[in-house]
């Protein structure tokens, strides 16, 4: 059964980020990129993450790249672009050499460590009703807020950061055209905050 | 005493530091007096020390005084050390008494001069530089007062800077020198590389000990000459002392006379081991050079006109003796002459300074004549300079002459004869000179009148302070040869004294020589009185027409050629030299800077701003880092 | 009723993640639209993320969950700032592609 669902949501995620780096057309792309997202989600849940998949979807699949499309939308850069040939000529073999070089060293080194991993924790472990351990949520949050509490907070801060940030980036120069720059500045914000709050839920 | 012989030299340094913060405030006359205390009270020091030595039997007349370790470098240890022993006392005791004769003639002569206590500063400086040169145990502290001697030279030359051609003279000299001084450097390298020990002893020892080639002895000795050549104005390089007359005549009398010029006798006295071991021919070339010197300097003097240049030509042609002494062996000879020289021609200048103070700054000969009457006392003291350096007996310039002749015959009957045609010239333009400044008539209003000037000259007397030096000099010009009287082993005194130093490579007399030394003599004798009689007759009596050549008046056009030289050739290599250093060196230097920037200007080229690029070159980057991982941990 | 032939080790997991990595890192490369190549910097953090995930089961360590949240909450934070700069940007130049954007011209 595990093998059968790894299979299937592997070739998810192959196929989105095939999808992603080869679609011509940004909207595309896009949504190949949510089908890798939720080939991630899928594996999450098999390796005892369910937090972390909720997360993953409602964040990442239903804000980020609700960012994007919005992104997309609002500046009118759905005109696919030729991807037939690549202006700097030597990129496209550096990109091979990059590539097959990255897996052939990363997938080297995993399989050349794979004995020297071993249980060493405490253990994680799913909601369960039957088992005395605690649900995987509970164990993220107290491992979140007895060890990581102060990282906690600072990404707080970061955020309400990144939000004041990007207001003031995306702002039009100028009082003049007003009404048009609260419309744009205003997506980014309240997106941020659906973000935000998603967070911190 | 021996212990404290620090202080000959520390004394007059004193003075120069005192005089440095207080000069102006010292003024006229105290800063004078304060000058010649400390120089007086370095003679005292100077002569306790000697009795000191003298109290010593003979082979222990050495003391070596440390001061402290100078560079105390792995290979070479040169000590601030100074070595009183025969040699260096002699040396000593007539810087410090005459040096203090001397300034007390300054307060007299420099009476009125706004800058009067700068001389003093600089006649302190000098002093204390000479005693380091001479009282130096190894050839870097010698160098040391060497280097600054030629400084005060330079100094005091120009001590009228105002004028042009004191100023230029001032350059002159300490240029000359420079060449000189580059010789000297170059035999310290050489000392250093052959003996690893720039001190005398040392170097003496390699080469009485043969322990360095005859050819490495040779080297040092000749560069060392060069060096002397520099400082005691032998050809080639003797064109800066005749112009340095352009400086006050106490620096005439002390720098150019009795003190800086005979380091360069003293420097090749004090190696004279090496010169032993050296190349035979290299002393017959040092003789050679002197005794050209003293014959080309000798027929120069005898046309010329400045009261001072005559003398200044004199101290060249006896510095040739002093040399001609040298390339034969006759170390004692050498140091004998220039001790009764530094007598009888400081007292010949001071005597000068007397007369062109008396006559009001008149140099030109010329315009002097019958200044006997007016001035008794200068006339005859420098009558007894003159019979002095001629060369008549009994007087001291006599017998230390004549020693120089006997070793010289005794080398090479040639080299005898030239020295004795110099001996007749020196007797001939001495007596010219003493007959135009002090006998005949008096032709010193012959200048005014063509000039213009108002009213008559009228010569007097010098003060006392001038008048007191010159007597005590005419003293010691009368009874110098006591020092050395060859008739037999205990009347050489100076012989006996230096002989710890000298000894080594001191001539000895072939039998066939010392047999005939009373007629060498009397043929020197004859040859004075000759030089005397002839002067009488052409400008006394006129009986016989002057001659006086213009090539001599010019002295020999050599000052003209050495300038058409550098201006021309010489000049033309300087540019050369000069152009390979701005292009070839510069440009290398230059160049390194240029490739820098052209390849800096390749590699821009780089910098596409293409991010996508950056991005690629930093995956490659970590792709390379990754396979170094990678392949260490497949190693292990 | 499909027998597991074999079971996905944790190896699987790591080679999967580093696949995606270097999709994402390939995409990077060749991608000329800028909102393009930032979805593919989002491959890459997924393929972190996953790595981190499928480590904290094997390890049997929950902070590698716990870092995963924080990966994820910094992402979503990258997002927005980079967006933003995009909009400024391609507001002005609105056809402009990674390779026009080359003030950095040496």
């Amino acid at each position: 059964m595990e093998l059968f669902v790894f299979i299937v949501a592997a070739g998810m995620i192959l196929g989105g980020a095939v999808g992603v780096i080869t679609r011509s057309h940004p909207v595309h792309a896009a949504l190949s990129l949510i089908l890798t997202l939720f080939g991630v989600a899928v594996l999450f849940v098999a390796q005892n993450a369910n937090f972390l998949a909720a997360v993953q979807v409602i964040v990442y699949a239903g804000a980020i790249v609700v960012l994007f499309l919005f992104v997309i939308m609002l500046l009118g850069v759905d005109r696919a672009e030729s991807l037939r040939i690549d202006p700097v000529k030597v990129q496209r073999p550096l990109a091979a050499i990059v590539g097959v070089g990255l897996l052939a060293f990363i997938g080297g080194a995993i399989i050349q460590g794979r004995d020297t991993i071993h249980k060493r924790g405490a253990g994680i472990d799913i909601a369960s009703a039957t088992t005395s351990h605690d649900s995987n949520i509970k164990q993220i949050a107290n491992d979140l807020f007895s060890n990581h509490v102060f990282a906690f907070e600072l990404t707080s801060v970061l955020l309400v950061i990144a939000a004041v940030g990007t207001v003031l980036l995306a702002r039009r120069p100028g009082r003049s055209g007003a009404a048009d720059s609260s419309v744009s500045a205003g997506s980014p914000s309240t997106t941020a905050g659906a973000t935000d709050k998603a967070a911190l839920r | 005493m021996l212990d404290i012989a620090w202080l000959i030299p520390a004394l007059p340094l004193f003075g120069f530091l005192v005089i440095l913060v207080l000069g102006r405030r010292l003024g006229e006359p105290k800063a004078g007096y304060f000058a010649t205390a400390m120089c007086g009270a370095a003679f005292v020091v100077a002569v306790g020390v000697f009795l000191d030595l003298m109290s010593k039997p003979g082979d222990q007349r050495h003391k070596v005084i440390k001061l402290f370790a100078w560079l105390p470098i792995n290979d070479l240890q040169v000590n601030l050390s100074f070595l009183i022993d025969p040699l260096s006392i002699t040396m000593i005791l007539f810087i410090t008494g005459i040096g203090s004769l001397i300034h007390l003639y300054s307060i007299g002569y420099m009476h009125g001069d706004p800058k009067f206590s700068k001389f003093f500063l600089y006649l302190n400086l000098f002093v204390f530089s000479m005693l380091m040169l001479v009282m130096g145990e190894n050839l870097l502290v010698t160098f040391l007062g060497w280097e600054g001697v030629g400084t005060c030279s330079y100094f005091l030359i120009a001590f009228w800077h105002t004028r042009d051609s004191a100023a230029t003279a001032g350059k002159k000299a300490f240029v000359t020198n420079r060449v000189g001084d580059f010789g000297f450097m170059i035999a310290m390298f050489f000392a250093f590389k052959y003996v690893h020990s720039l001190s005398y002893s040392d170097i003496n020892n390699a080469a009485t000990s043969h322990q360095i080639a005859a050819v490495t002895a040779t080297a040092i000795m000749l560069m060392l000459f060069v060096g002397a050549c520099g400082k005691s104005a032998q050809l080639p390089l003797y064109l800066w002392l005749p112009d340095a007359m352009a400086g006050p005549t106490p620096v005439s009398a002390l720098i150019h006379a009795a003190t800086m010029v005979t380091s360069g006798v003293f420097l090749m006295t004090r190696i004279s081991p090496l010169i032993t071991v050296a190349a035979p021919w290299a002393s017959t070339l040092v003789a050679i050079v002197g005794v050209v010197t003293a014959l080309f300097a000798a027929t120069i003097a005898i046309a010329q006109n400045d009261i001072k240049r005559v003398l200044a030509y004199s101290t060249v042609s006896q510095l040739g003796y002093m040399f001609l002494a040298i390339g034969s062996h006759a170390y004692v000879a050498a140091i004998f002459h220039m001790v009764t020289h530094a007598f009888f021609k400081a007292l010949l200048f001071l005597g000068s300074g007397s007369v062109i103070h008396g006559m009001h700054d008149q140099q030109d000969m010329r315009f002097m004549g019958a200044l006997r009457k007016l001035m008794p006392i200068t006339a005859g003291t420098f009558i007894i300079g003159w019979l002095a350096i001629a060369g008549v007996p009994p007087f001291a310039g006599f017998w230390s002459k004549d020693e120089i002749l006997l070793y010289a015959y005794d080398k090479s009957p040639i080299l005898w004869a030239l020295g004795l045609i110099t001996a007749l010239l020196t007797a001939f333009y001495m007596t010219r000179q003493v007959i135009m400044v002090f006998y005949g008539k008096a032709r010193w209003n012959d200048d005014a009148k063509a000039h213009g000037a108002h009213g008559d000259v009228k010569p007097h007397e010098s003060p006392v302070l001038m008048l007191a030096p010159l007597v005590v000099l005419a003293g010691l010009a009368i009874v110098g040869g006591g020092l050395n009287l060859p008739f037999n082993s205990t009347t050489e005194k100076l012989s006996s004294w230096l002989a710890p130093v000298v000894d080594v490579g001191e001539r000895s007399l072939h039998h066939s020589s010392e047999d005939i030394k009373w007629v060498l003599a009397g043929i020197a004798t004859l040859g004075a009185l000759a030089g005397i009689a002839v002067a009488y007759l052409v400008y006394e009596k006129h009986r016989v027409k002057a001659v006086e050549p213009v090539v001599l008046e010019n002295a020999w056009y050599y000052d003209k050629a050495v300038s058409d030289f550098m201006g021309g050739p010489g000049r033309e290599s300087f540019d050369a030299v000069a152009w390979f250093d701005t292009h070839i060196i510069d440009g290398a230097v230059n160049g390194a800077g240029r490739l820098v920037q052209g390849v800096a200007g390749v590699v821009r080229k780089g910098q596409s701003g293409l991010v996508r690029t950056y991005a690629a070159l930093i995956g490659v980057g970590v792709v390379l880092m990754l396979a170094w991982f990678f392949f260490r941990g497949v190693a292990q | 009723m499909i027998a597991a032939v074999a079971h996905p080790t944790t190896t699987w997991y790591l080679l999967l993640a580093a696949a995606l990595f270097t999709i994402g890192v390939v995409g990077v490369l060749v991608r000329r639209n800028p909102l393009v190549l930032f979805m593919c910097i989002e491959l890459m953090l997924n393929a972190v993320n996953l790595t981190f995930v499928a480590l904290a089961k094997a390890l049997g360590d929950i902070g590698g969950q716990t870092t995963v949240f924080f990966v994820m909450v910094v992402a979503a934070a990258e997002v927005v700032v980079g967006l933003g700069i995009i909009v400024s940007i391609l507001r002005k130049r609105p056809q402009a592609t990674a390779d026009d954007l080359a003030e950095l011209k040496g």
